[in-house]
C-alpha cells in the first residue's frame, strides 16, 4: 500500500455512506424484503469509510506539514464576486474527526443490529444512520463555510429524523422538533457569521480565512462578531447554555443513536467548528472568552442537572452537555489540541455509556434506574465496559479521560483561575453522578417488577451488541495514551506550552493530577456511600438540600422560561395579530379602494366602450343604413310608370347619340 | 324658294318631337297612341324625302313607308286592344294611375 491515499478515494469517504443510503433509501426498503441487508449495507460503507480514514490518517503522518492537498472544483462562479469550491482540506484536524466519527459509527451501527432488531422501521433507520454520517463526515472534510454550513445544516436534519424516528410518539415527535428549532437558532448565528464573513472578506475559504486572521486583515469588531456567531453555531449544536435544553429531550430517540449522535459525533460538530475556526478565535479575546466562560458554566450547570435525574440517559445527556462544556473551556484555556483531545476521548466513553444504558435498557425494559438494580451479577459484559467507561470519564489514572481532562484543568489553571475552580467541581459532580448510576443500576438487588423485550428475568445482550461495546471499552482505556508525551498535541499543530509531557507514571509527579484524582475518588466514595453502603441516606440528603434539589430537578425551570416566553410570544403574536390586522385593514382597505378606483376606472372604461358602441356600431350600422337610403331613394324611380320609363330611354338615347356625335 | 331635303327633315324632326312629347307627357291613353302614330308618320316622312332626294329612281323609301304605314296601323289595333284591356280592369286610361310595375 503507498502511503499517499489517491485523492479520488478521499472523496469516498463521505460518498460511500451518501450511496448507501440512497440504496437502502430507494432499493431496499421499498422493493426487497430482507430486513438485515441495510444493515450490512450501511456497516460495510462505514467500516470502507474507516478504513479510508485510516489510510488518511498515515498518509497524513507523512505528508508534509500534516496536510492533505486535494484539488477541488468550481461549483459557483460569479463574475466579478464570489467564487465557492467544492473543496476539501484534510488536515489533522479532519482526520481525528473522520477517524472518531468513522469508528464510533462503525460501533453504533453493528451494536443497532441488535438492538433494533425487530424494529419495522429497520430499514429507515439504517438509511437515516448512513445519511447522518456522510453529513458528519462531509461536514468535518470540506474546505469553505458555505459547503460546511450545508452539511451542518443535513447533520441536523438527520438528527431531528432520528430523534423522532418513533415519530407516532408524540414525546419524540415534541423532542425532534424542539431539537431542531433551539439548533436553529444557533444556526442563525453561523449564518449571520458566514454573510459576514463573506461581505466584509469576500471569501468563504477557511484557509483564506485563516491567513486573513492571522495576517491581522480580518480584525476587531468584524473578526469578533464573526467569531461570535460561529460560536452561537456551536453553542446551538453542542448544547451548551442558554440552548442545551434540546439535548436531554432528545433521549426519545433510540439509545444507538442518542451514543451516535448526541454523544460522540454531531454534539461534537460545534466543538469542532470551533476548533476549525480556531485562528479566527485566536485574534479575537473577547470571543475566546466567551467560549471559556460559556464552557465552563455550562460544564458546571449540567453537572449539577445530572446530579438528580432518575433517567440514566437523561443523566448521561447532562453529562455529555457537561464535557462539551469542559472541551469548549480547553478550547479557549488551551488551544485546538486540548479540546479535540477531549473530544477523541469523550467520543468513545460516551458512546460506550449511551451503549452500556441501551443494553440495560434490552434487558429490563426501562430507563428508570429505580426499577434497576443487581445487574452486575446478571450482565457481566454490560457492567465491565459501563464500569470501565464511567472511571475513564471521572478521570481516573491511568484511563484515557484521566490525560484529557488533566490537560484541560492545566490549561485553565492558568488562563482563567475562576473556570478552573468550576472545573474542579465539575470533576467532583462528574465522578458523583457516574458512579450513582453505577450503583444503582448494577449494585444492590434488583427492583424491577418484570424483564424487559425477551423474558421475564434480565439477561446480558447478545454478542452483536456487547462486542461493539468491548472495542469501546479498549479505546476508553487507551485513547488517551497517545498524547502521553504530547504526540497529540503536536499531531495537530499545537505544541502548546501548557501541558503534561512526563509520560505515563511521570505525570504523576505533578501535583494537579493528584488534586483531581482525589476530587474524583471523593465523588465515588459519596456515591459508594449514598447508593451501595447506605451509609447516608439519599432521601435524608434530599430533604437537606431540597431547594436545590428542587433547582437541578427542574433544570433551573429553563424550560418554562423558554416556553412560557414562547407564550409571550404568543401573546407578542398578539403583536403579531395587531400587524395582520393593520396589514388586512391597509392592503384590503387599499385594494377595496383601489377597487373603487377601478370603478371610477370602469368609469373610463365604460366612457371607452360607450364611444367603442357608438363609434363601431354606429359605423357599421351607419354604412347599412345609407345603403339602403340610398336605395330607397333610387326605388323612388321605379314608379311604375311607362311614360316615365320612357323618358329615361329618351335621355339615354340623346346621352348616347350626343357622346357618338362628339367623340367622332 | 325650292324644298330642300333640309325642310323635310327638320318637318320630321319637328313632328317626331311633338310626338314625343306628347307620348311622354300626356295621361290620356288613346293620346299617346295618337303620338305614337305621329312619332311613325314623322320618320315616314324622313324616309321619303330621303328617298326623293337621294335616290329618287329608286323607290326604296316610298316601299318602305307603305310598309311602315301597314305596321303603324297594326300596331294601333294591337295598342287599342290593350287600352280596352286595361280599361276593363282598372276602370280609367289615365296612364299615370296604371302602376302596378313599381317596387
Amino acid at each position: 500500500m503507498e502511503t499517499v491515499i489517491p485523492n479520488a478515494l478521499v472523496w469516498l469517504i463521505f460518498l460511500l455512506p451518501i450511496l448507501s443510503f440512497a440504496v437502502i433509501a430507494f432499493f431496499v426498503r421499498p422493493f426487497l424484503n430482507k430486513p438485515r441487508l441495510s444493515g450490512y449495507i450501511s456497516i460495510s460503507a462505514i467500516f470502507s469509510s474507516f478504513i479510508l480514514s485510516i489510510w488518511v490518517l498515515i498518509s497524513l503522518l507523512s505528508a508534509p506539514s500534516h496536510e492533505l492537498v486535494i484539488p477541488n472544483f468550481s461549483w459557483l462562479i460569479i463574475e466579478g464576486g464570489v467564487s465557492i469550491h467544492f473543496g476539501l482540506l484534510i488536515n489533522s484536524l479532519t482526520v481525528v474527526m473522520l477517524i472518531v466519527v468513522t469508528l464510533v459509527s462503525l460501533m453504533v451501527q453493528l451494536y443497532s443490529q441488535g438492538y433494533m432488531h425487530g424494529d419495522p422501521g429497520y430499514h429507515r433507520y439504517y438509511a437515516y444512520m448512513s445519511l447522518f454520517t456522510a453529513s458528519m463526515l462531509g461536514l468535518v472534510m470540506v474546505d469553505n463555510l458555505l459547503l460546511m454550513f450545508v452539511f451542518w445544516e443535513m447533520v441536523g436534519l438527520c438528527s431531528y429524523l432520528l430523534i423522532g424516528f418513533w415519530f407516532h410518539r408524540s414525546a419524540a415527535a415534541s423532542a425532534a422538533k424542539k431539537a431542531f428549532v433551539v439548533t436553529r437558532i444557533g444556526d442563525f448565528g453561523f449564518l449571520g457569521a458566514i454573510l459576514l464573513l463573506l461581505s466584509q472578506t469576500g471569501t468563504l475559504d477557511i484557509a483564506q480565512l485563516h491567513s486573513l486572521a492571522i495576517a491581522g486583515t480580518l480584525a476587531g469588531t468584524v473578526l469578533t462578531l464573526a467569531a461570535l456567531g460561529i460560536f452561537l453555531g456551536a453553542v446551538g449544536k453542542s448544547a451548551q447554555f442558554p440552548l442545551h435544553v434540546w439535548l436531554p429531550d432528545a433521549m426519545e430517540g433510540p439509545t444507538p443513536v442518542s451514543a451516535l449522535i448526541h454523544a460522540a459525533t454531531m454534539v461534537a460538530a460545534g466543538v469542532f467548528l470551533v476548533g476549525r475556526m480556531f485562528p479566527l478565535f485566536e485574534h479575537s479575546q473577547t470571543a475566546l472568552l466567551t467560549v471559556a466562560i460559556i464552557g465552563g458554566l455550562t460544564a458546571v450547570l449540567a453537572a449539577t442537572m445530572g446530579l438528580v435525574m432518575p433517567d440514566i440517559k437523561r443523566v448521561l445527556a447532562y453529562s455529555t452537555i457537561s464535557q462539551l462544556g469542559y472541551m469548549m473551556l480547553g478550547l479557549a484555556t488551551g488551544g485546538i489540541a486540548v479540546g479535540m483531545f477531549h473530544l477523541f476521548n469523550h467520543a468513545f466513553f460516551k458512546a460506550l455509556l449511551f451503549l452500556g444504558a441501551g443494553s440495560v435498557n434490552h434487558a429490563t425494559g426501562t430507563f428508570d434506574m429505580r426499577q434497576m438494580g443487581g445487574l452486575r451479577k446478571v450482565m457481566p459484559w454490560t457492567y465491565a465496559t459501563f464500569l470501565i467507561a464511567s472511571l475513564s470519564i471521572a478521570g481516573i489514572w491511568p484511563l484515557a479521560g484521566f490525560w484529557s481532562k488533566d490537560e484541560i484543568l492545566l490549561s485553565s489553571i492558568h488562563n482563567q483561575p475562576i473556570l478552573f475552580y468550576l472545573a474542579m467541581a465539575t470533576v467532583f459532580m462528574t465522578a458523583f453522578y457516574m458512579f450513582r448510576v453505577v450503583f444503582l443500576t448494577f449494585g444492590g438487588q434488583y427492583r424491577g417488577s418484570s424483564g424487559g423485550s425477551h423474558s421475564s428475568r434480565p439477561h446480558e445482550s447478545p454478542s452483536v451488541m456487547t462486542m461493539p461495546m468491548v472495542v469501546l471499552a479498549v479505546l476508553a482505556i487507551g485513547s488517551g495514551w497517545i498524547n502521553i508525551t504530547g504526540g497529540f498535541n503536536q499531531f495537530l499543530g499545537h505544541g502548546e506550552t501548557h501541558s503534561f509531557t512526563e509520560g505515563f507514571f511521570g505525570i504523576l509527579a505533578h501535583p494537579l493530577p493528584w488534586v483531581s484524582l482525589i476530587l474524583a475518588g471523593a465523588g465515588i466514595l459519596l456515591a459508594y456511600a449514598i447508593y451501595s453502603a447506605r451509609w447516608l441516606s439519599a432521601e435524608q440528603i434530599t430533604r437537606l438540600f431540597a431547594p436545590l434539589h428542587l433547582l437541578f430537578s427542574r433544570k433551573y425551570w429553563f424550560d418554562e422560561l423558554y416556553e412560557n416566553i414562547i407564550v409571550k410570544i404568543i401573546l407578542l403574536k398578539g403583536l403579531f395579530a395587531g400587524v395582520k390586522l393593520f396589514d388586512s385593514k391597509l392592503i384590503d382597505g387599499g385594494i377595496n379602494t383601489f377597487f373603487i378606483e377601478n370603478v371610477l376606472f370602469r368609469r373610463f372604461f365604460s366612457s371607452l366602450k360607450l364611444f367603442d358602441d357608438k363609434g363601431v356600431d354606429g359605423a357599421v350600422n351607419g354604412v347599412a343604413d345609407s345603403t339602403i337610403a340610398t336605395g330607397r331613394v333610387l326605388s323612388k324611380t321605379q314608379t311604375g310608370q311607362l311614360q316615365l320609363y320612357g323618358v329615361f330611354i329618351i335621355l339615354g338615347i340623346l346621352a348616347i347619340s350626343l357622346t357618338l356625335f362628339f367623340s367622332s | 324658294m325650292s324644298l330642300s331635303l333640309e325642310h323635310y327633315l327638320i318637318l320630321s324632326a319637328a313632328l317626331f318631337s311633338i310626338g314625343l312629347y306628347g307620348a311622354l307627357t300626356k295621361r290620356s291613353a288613346i293620346v299617346i297612341l295618337m303620338s305614337i302614330e305621329l312619332m311613325l308618320n314623322a320618320s315616314n316622312i324622313s324616309l321619303v324625302a330621303f328617298s326623293r332626294y337621294i335616290v329618287p329612281t329608286l323607290l326604296t323609301g316610298q316601299v318602305f313607308t307603305i310598309f311602315s304605314i301597314a305596321v303603324a296601323a297594326a300596331e294601333a289595333t294591337v295598342g287599342l286592344a290593350i287600352i280596352m284591356a286595361i280599361y276593363r280592369s282598372h276602370e280609367t286610361i289615365d296612364a299615370t294611375k296604371v302602376d302596378l310595375m313599381k317596387w
